[in-house]
């Protein structure tokens, strides 16, 4: 069997378990289910995975999805393992972000990947997340984020490597005013992201 | 990406307690009343579901399908077609010949390109079409005249004149060559039901089924099906616009256009326009000595002009594109002369063909049909799982051969638009998938309408001044190179906007 997946096709994860830890009202979950992974999408609320099973209840394409209200140290203890393990939005929202990405790896098959995307503590990202979206734009209620509980990428990075994860990649989203549209850029000073392997045993 | 959702959605945990609270309750209740499980009721609905739900199987509809089906994204789609047409289950062959259809197509460059990327062309090849690589415009004052020529903008062809039915046909036939999961349903549709989100209506049995936000639509002969998205390619007089509830903007031209099938003596590659006080007509070249004529005159003289005899409608018609009505261009040799000898060194070949009088038609060869013509835009292209295309969508005077281009280009863009959502796991009936077609194609669509309807109001005063200013712009046009360049190249659609591009 062929190591690489076709770029082309419209399921280009067939055969592979991930999970979104945080995933809301399945917002990431549903796209990923639709190109043909097998999704587990893992909220601590209940209600929003209340939402996230209506929702995914109405394409048969996602109807698949396994949505369970638990937490990923909850998920570690039953031995679960994932290809692919994705938390966008949620490190800084986490107590112990430290042993956070602990848990992560242990969800991780070796040589498995895993996705984390946060918000970085500097100060033009307070500026715009935290006082623009929060107070000005109203993109967000007021105290949804703490500044203080931002990671810089230099962290995060030690982080992972500490729960043996290695950071391949990183990248940054920026928001464009003029035509409303976010895009991947090099810019990590506001949000980002980073993809890491898991360390093969 | 789509940060802006992830940043309204998750995080917002407080702002979900406030509304959740009303409905919530209905929704545990009923995921306590049911078994529990995820894998919903499903197995005892037997109606079908489809990715793409296509209403109308004209050349435009045809294109989305054909389109889908050549690219590696999305021909594992389901696609439905409905349209109670005949013809499109008809296995027999369009014979040589068959006297040729009046009822022809323009098709660009562009659409051309469109269809050799999906492998249509060959089919196309197949059957008799033509193409032109000069044209000639000119109106009845006789004070001017404008020719293109392919070889203007370096091209080999200014367009191809190609019968409706082979372009249908042909898209029909590279369909079914690939391996596409298509069905046709030959029957047409009666009404359409799109359900709201069921986190709204949590009391509606429906909508705990996975089909429970898909359209569902309802045939006349009584056949129901599901989709995800449905397009409405079903022409002027679209049904699926008026479900929709999409309303249009237009007006009637007080014009109708009389097309029939001529023969005359020589064959030319060469596209005849002329614009006569009420209307152009247009003589479009088949192959074989056969032109298409496309007249377009008012409602009263269109129907005396069709009832009348074959021979006196023939004098008409060579008349029209003679010398009747006015005088014919005098040829001028030596280019613009004084004022724009200046632009000279950059002169198009074509501007200093001279003047030629178009071949004289000898018979007809096919019936005349009257057509009434209107300028019509639909308010928005998109609504809840639907998309219109071609027709439905936008309507346009025929003087410039562009009206099927424009929904060529539509099935082009709905159908990278499609793949696009595809790639990333997108529903493909999402308002903002659907939005991106639109905001791509209005602006184009829009432009080309306005300046279609410029030249019809332009054309349609016989007023002394104004016809001096028509002849300056002929004029004009001919001898300006970088003016007449940009005229083909957009006419050809290799420009999708008059001017910034």
């Amino acid at each position: 069997m062929s190591p690489f997946r076709d770029p082309y096709s419209a399921k280009p994860f067939e055969g592979l378990k991930f999970v979104d830890v945080g995933c809301g009202g399945g917002i990431l979950s549903e796209p990923l289910a639709r190109m043909g992974a097998t999704v587990t999408g893992i909220d601590a609320v209940e209600k929003n995975i209340n939402i996230a099973q209506l929702h995914a209840d109405l394409d048969p394409g996602t109807s698949s999805i396994e949505y369970l209200c638990t937490t990923a140290e909850k998920l570690v203890e039953e031995q679960r393992k994932f290809d692919a393990v994705l938390a966008l939005e949620v490190i800084e929202h986490v107590a112990e972000p430290a042993e956070f990405c602990k848990s992560l790896s242990a969800l991780t098959v070796s040589g498995g990947a895993n996705v984390i995307s946060t918000i970085n503590r500097s100060m033009r990202a307070y500026a715009t997340a935290i006082v623009v979206a929060e107070y000005l734009l109203h993109w967000l209620p007021k105290g949804t984020h703490e500044w203080s509980s931002f990671l810089t990428p230099e962290e995060l990075v030690l982080i992972l490597q500490r729960a043996s994860i290695s950071v391949q990649e990183m990248a940054g989203f920026v928001y464009n005013p003029l035509t409303g549209k976010w895009s991947l850029s090099d810019d990590i000073s506001v949000n980002f992201i980073a993809y890491g392997t898991k360390n093969t045993e | 990406m789509n940060r802006a959702i992830v940043r309204r959605i998750t995080p917002s945990i407080r702002t979900w307690r406030s509304t959740l609270k009303t409905f919530c309750s209905d929704t545990s209740e009923k995921l306590h009343g049911s078994h529990g499980d995820k894998a919903v009721t499903d197995s005892t609905d037997n109606v079908p579901q489809y990715d793409v739900a296509i209403v109308g199987g004209g050349m435009v509809g045809m294109a989305l399908a054909c389109s889908l089906a050549s690219m590696p994204l999305t021909k594992h789609l389901n696609v439905a077609i409905i349209d109670s047409n005949p013809a499109l289950l008809a296995r027999d062959s369009i014979k040589k010949e068959d006297a040729p259809d009046p009822r022809v197509s323009t098709v660009t460059p562009a659409t051309i390109s469109f269809f050799k990327g999906m492998g249509a062309w060959q089919y196309v090849q197949l059957h008799r079409h033509a193409f032109f690589d000069r044209m000639q415009v000119w109106d009845y004052t006789g004070l001017a005249y404008t020719r293109y020529s392919a070889r203007d903008v370096g091209k080999a062809v200014l367009g191809c004149v190609v019968e409706n039915k082979v372009l249908q046909r042909s898209l029909l036939s590279c369909m079914e060559d690939s391996d596409v999961k298509k069905k046709i349903y030959p029957s047409r549709l009666n009404s359409m039901t799109l359900h709201k989100s069921s986190l709204i209506s949590g009391t509606d049995s429906i909508s705990s089924k996975p089909s429970g936000s898909l359209a569902k639509l309802n045939l006349s002969n009584g056949d129901c099906l599901y989709a995800k998205l449905v397009v409405g390619a079903d022409g002027s007089k679209s049904h699926v616009r008026n479900l929709a509830g999409i309303s249009t903007t237009g007006w009637k031209y007080p014009q109708n256009a009389i097309i029939c099938t001529v023969e005359h003596t020589e064959d030319s590659r060469c596209a005849w326009q002329r614009f006569l006080r009420t209307g152009p007509i247009a003589l479009l070249p088949m192959g074989d000595n056969y032109s298409n004529i496309v007249w377009t005159m008012d409602p009263q003289q269109a129907a005396d002009r069709r009832s009348m005899n074959e021979t006196d409608f023939l004098k008409a018609v060579n008349d029209a594109l003679d010398d009747g009505h006015g005088p014919h261009p005098q040829s001028e040799r030596m280019g613009g002369g004084g004022i724009l000898a200046w632009l000279r060194s950059d002169e198009t070949s074509s501007a200093s063909e001279p003047f030629e009088v178009p071949p004289r038609i000898t018979k007809l060869a096919s019936d005349r049909m009257v057509f009434p013509l209107s300028l019509m835009h639909a308010n928005n292209y998109v609504s809840k799982r639907v998309v219109l295309i071609g027709d439905a969508a936008h309507t346009v005077h025929p003087l410039a051969g562009q009206g099927v281009n424009l929904g060529f280009g539509d099935a082009n863009s709905l159908s990278k638009v499609i793949a696009e959502g595809v790639a990333v796991g997108s529903d493909i009936g999402e308002m903002t998938l659907l939005k991106r077609y639109e905001s791509e194609r209005k602006a184009a669509n829009i432009a080309m309408m306005a300046i279609l309807d410029g030249f019809q109001k332009a054309y349609s005063i016989d007023f002394g001044p104004l016809n001096v200013l028509r002849a300056a712009a002929f004029h004009g046009v001919n001898y300006i190179s970088p003016l007449k360049k940009n005229i083909i190249s957009y006419a050809s659609g290799e420009q999708r906007l008059p001017i910034f591009t």
